[in-house]
């Protein structure tokens, strides 16, 4: 994590970095602290999608004008950070997700991982009448509006793929870039070989439940 | 009819509950809309143990003619999982509760360490 923020300070030291640490209990929240950025300790584990949320609201409270989601385990690049913010400083898009497919291959990883990314690709893609490759990437930024939405709402235990149809369900725009990822350096996937099928489940019934919610209107900026 | 011994027992199991909810209640362990759930449920399992008429009664008006006591056992289960549905929807909120104001008291301890750390800063020394 601590390469992950003297990589974005390189990149540009312009960037307010927000480390939240979700009840870990080791000294991650000590190592960010002593690297002066902000931190925020949550006081129990929350799982990924209430951490994400927790980031979001500090953006939504300190007036952010966009947000970058990303991983402290050194799989999200920050030399990408360039490609993943364009869509958002030329205001073509809402939300920008990294997608590990949408360019040339580097990524790899399980069959039955691509199987399931390929999956909830079809499905949401099939929502949004867009063509989306990679909806369970954790490496995206959004504007003001994205921000002022994930704020209010955001979805608990496997968050992505249901945050990606949030966002088209509040009529916000949604942009895929090719973007490269590399190997974890620290950690390891939060998806077990056991969890897998809780994780499709759970998510296509989610999915499913959207289709019956209403659109709503989008957000307006203050 | 329900057999005498199975009245008398079955009303004594019902006033024990009835005071076990009773002394519950005076201490404060359960909240007054729980509270009323329960007492209604010994009341109605003690006039079902005294109105010894009453399975063939509630069996008669359901259509059940074999075994008048599944009648019983059919609402019993009903409203256990009624009950247990109603706990699942309370649990949800109290844990988006508990996810809200987690991230807020956190939010509100990264809000007041940077505080104090300017603070401290620029007079030399802390607030606290």
């Amino acid at each position: 994590m601590a390469g992950v923020i003297d990589e974005i300070r390189a990149f540009d030291p312009a960037f307010e970095i927000v480390v939240i640490d979700d009840g870990s209990g080791d000294n991650t929240s000590e190592v960010a602290r002593a690297r002066g950025v902000h931190v925020v300790t949550l006081p129990f584990n929350l799982g990924i999608g209430g951490a994400m949320q927790t980031g979001f609201r500090f953006a939504r409270t300190n007036d952010f004008d966009l947000a970058v989601q990303i991983d402290g385990d050194g799989q999200h690049d920050p030399a990408e950070l360039p490609v993943l913010l364009a869509p958002l400083q030329h205001g073509e898009a809402d939300l920008v997700v990294g997608s590990r497919f949408a360019g040339q291959p580097t990524f790899r990883s399980s069959f039955t991982r691509r199987i399931g990314i390929r999956l909830f690709a079809l499905t949401v893609s099939a929502i949004a009448h867009q063509r989306l490759t990679d909806t369970t990437s954790g490496f995206r930024a959004v504007n003001r509006r994205g921000i002022a939405l994930f704020a209010a709402e955001y979805p608990q235990d496997y968050p992505e793929v249901e945050a990606t149809v949030m966002v088209v369900k509040h009529r916000l725009r949604l942009k895929e870039v090719p973007v490269r990822m590399r190997e974890r350096a620290g950690g390891r996937s939060s998806i077990t070989a056991l969890r897998s099928l809780y994780y499709i489940t759970k998510v296509l019934l989610a999915l499913f439940v959207y289709l019956f919610r209403p659109r709503k209107a989008p957000l307006e900026d203050e | 009819m329900t057999p005498l011994r199975v009245s008398i027992i079955g009303a004594i199991a019902a006033f024990i509950m009835l005071g076990v909810i009773f002394e519950l209640i005076r201490r404060r362990h359960l909240r007054e809309r729980y509270a009323l759930i329960w007492v209604v449920t010994g009341v109605a399992l003690l006039t079902l143990a005294l109105w010894r008429q009453s399975l063939n009664t509630l069996a008669g008006w359901a259509g059940v003619k074999t075994y008048p006591p599944s009648v019983f056992f059919a609402a019993i289960l009903f409203f256990v999982l009624v009950l247990v549905l109603h706990f699942s929807i309370v649990l949800s909120r109290l844990t988006d509760q508990n996810v809200t104001l987690a991230q807020k008291l956190a939010l509100l301890e990264t809000r007041l360490r940077e505080r104090e750390q300017a603070d401290s800063g620029a007079d030399g020394r802390s607030l606290t």
